[in-house]
């Protein structure tokens, strides 16, 4: 089978970035797949190992000195190194900030084919042919690469890992970045991740609440429901806008996009702008006080109510009902 | 200082916008088209520096049709000097790879000192270009900007990735894109609609830029639609209004489903 690499992000602490089972199971969709990752120098043993337990065949290690002092370019050296050393069929990599940033070098450099945010992934008489969901999901598009190597970004949570365990094979190289064309890391401000909720955009439940719970204190309802479901917990823009919460937590056009099996929306309007974000879950539930609310137009199952009564009395049935 | 900020044309968000599904392609009849918001932000980032230098000329720099003139006479309208347009026939439905390289060209022409793009296009979504355009360009990319902060030989700023938040700089000349953390654009005065009409708006085909087609952009890696699906609209299920038991009925619902 052909190498498919797949570009592994660490965090500024060392540990995988939790993109990485995904990304290793898309990669084992197209052929072998090959786990690219860049780490100081003599500190890769470790990420091998467990790049292993995540289905990689192979682990290229990319040494190198300036990881940690600048942006991006150690990756995208990375990724150089290992197509001409491995020579891939396509390269898969996260569609985060760096892994876009990475891609669009990369395609640049080796005069590759981009193939952006993928949701699904596939050989077809030895074409890659990625699928992408278009303007909120309101279109499914297929496309394929001509004239260079696939290098397709794959939307966070789309493709779940990982894959069979193996004992990888292990190669190492040195690379080194021109500075003259880097950005520099001057500090790390590494984000409090105290949150036992899944990641928003791999949730298989999200629990999402808008400008109707009124202000930041009673936005405490979402969390409430999410945790009595294992949700993650979203937001529209307008509860964003209003400070209610992090932007992070932002659902639609300009936010996440999630596509889970259960999606709970509390007192959102509806906007076109999130339902872009939203509208391709499984199963959509809305409670809104406003019966013309345009949320309902989507909605399977939809409450015209006061969420302040409706949620609670939820919250409390499902208790009783995981105590039966 | 020259900062070029790269503006995009886009579909209205507000509106129900369509793929023509035949070609894949933006069906640009569906619906209005406007410069997208992200593309202000970054028209905002400029000025602002712009204020605090009166010696900083703003240039926007845009690819796209005939129609694109209107967003850019609202750019301009905002307060930016002049504006770029690479307009050619030969660039209709061009990926990221032809975009990137006519965008490049273009900037080689202009000149700059900073480039200023927003982190990703509301239609597209890709977030590629800028950081294309820097490697064309052998310049450092500083991308995803949650705030900017520019100084006479440097952009600097907070970036958010799945790494952690970083304090990062690039020393110019830089490409750099922001994301819509930035404030939103200032409200255009009654002097800067009626100036924006002055102000010169040169168009640039492949030709001005120095470019032939084949084989220039055929030696690219090329993005290529092979099927374009549009997806049944979803319809409406149950609605109800509450009655005192909705949450005990809802629960109820979710276990019938096996969601709970």
């Amino acid at each position: 089978m052909s190498n498919i690499l797949a570009l592994i992000e660490v965090t500024s602490t060392g540990s995988l970035v939790n993109t990485a089972p995904g990304l290793l199971a898309a990669a084992a969709k197209l052929g072998t797949p090959v786990a690219v990752v860049t780490v100081a120098p003599g500190t890769g043993t470790a990420l091998a190992e467990e790049l292993g337990t995540l289905g990689a065949s192979q682990v290229f290690v990319a040494e190198c000195e300036q990881v940690g002092a600048v942006l991006g370019s150690p990756q995208l050296e990375a990724l150089v190194a290992a197509t001409t050393a491995l020579t891939p069929v396509a390269i898969v990599v996260a569609n985060s900030a760096d892994g876009r940033d990475a891609a669009a070098r990369l395609a640049v450099r080796i005069h590759g084919g981009l193939a952006v945010d993928a949701v699904d992934l596939r050989l077809d008489a030895d074409r890659v042919v990625v699928t992408h969901s278009i303007f909120g999901g309101a279109y499914v598009v297929e496309s394929v690469v001509e004239g260079g190597i696939p290098i397709v970004t794959v939307r966070s949570g789309a493709i779940q890992g990982p894959v069979a365990a193996t004992t990888p094979t292990v190669t190492t190289e040195t690379v080194t970045v021109d500075e003259s064309m880097s950005s520099v890391i001057d500090a790390v401000h590494e984000v409090a991740t105290s949150s036992t909720r899944p990641e928003l955009r791999e949730a298989t439940t999200v629990v999402s609440g808008g400008r109707g719970l009124g202000s930041k204190e009673s936005f405490e309802l979402v969390d409430r429901l999410a945790d009595a479901l294992g949700a993650a917990v979203g937001a529209s823009r307008a509860a964003v806008d209003a400070g209610y919460v992090p932007q992070s937590l932002q659902v639609g056009q300009t936010g996440s996009t999630v596509s889970p099996q259960l999606y709970i929306a509390l007192g959102i309007s509806g906007a076109i702008q999130h339902r872009a974000g939203m509208q391709t879950a499984k199963t959509i539930v809305a409670i809104n006080k406003d019966p013309d609310a345009p949320i309902f137009e989507i909605a399977d199952y939809g409450i015209v109510g006061d969420v302040f009564t409706v949620v609670p009395q939820l919250i409390d049935a499902i208790q009783n009902r995981a105590k039966q | 200082m020259r900062i070029v900020v790269l503006v995009k044309q886009v579909p209205d968000t507000y509106e129900e916008r369509k793929l023509d599904v035949t070609t894949g392609l933006l069906d640009r009849r569906a619906s209005d088209a406007i410069i997208d918001e992200i593309s202000e932000r970054a028209i905002e980032v400029a000025l602002k520096h712009k204020d605090s230098d009166s010696t900083t000329e703003v240039v926007l720099l845009s690819m796209g049709p005939a129609s694109l003139t209107a967003s850019l006479r609202k750019g301009l309208s905002f307060g930016a000097d002049s504006a770029v347009h690479v307009l050619d026939d030969g660039l209709g439905g061009a990926d990221l790879g032809w975009t990137s390289t006519a965008l490049a060209a273009a900037l080689a022409t202009t000149g700059y000192d900073l480039v200023i793009a927003g982190n990703e296009s509301t239609d597209g979504r890709g977030g590629m270009i800028p950081a294309m355009v820097a490697e064309r360009l052998r310049v450092p990319h500083l991308t995803f900007l949650d705030s900017v902060e520019i100084t006479v030989d440097r952009a600097s700023g907070l970036r958010e990735s799945e790494s952690g938040t970083l304090t990062v700089h690039a020393m110019l000349p830089a490409v750099i894109s922001i994301t819509e953390r930035v404030p939103e654009v200032r409200f255009p005065n009654f002097k800067g609609i009626l100036g924006a009409k002055k102000k010169p708006i040169t168009v640039l085909t492949l030709g001005d830029l120095g470019i032939v087609p084949d084989p220039q952009l055929a030696s690219v890696g090329r993005s290529v639609i092979v099927s374009t699906i549009e997806r049944p609209p979803r319809a409406a299920g149950v609605k109800v209004v509450d009655e005192g038991n909705a949450g005990s009925e809802l629960a109820e619902f979710l276990a019938t489903e096996h969601l709970i």
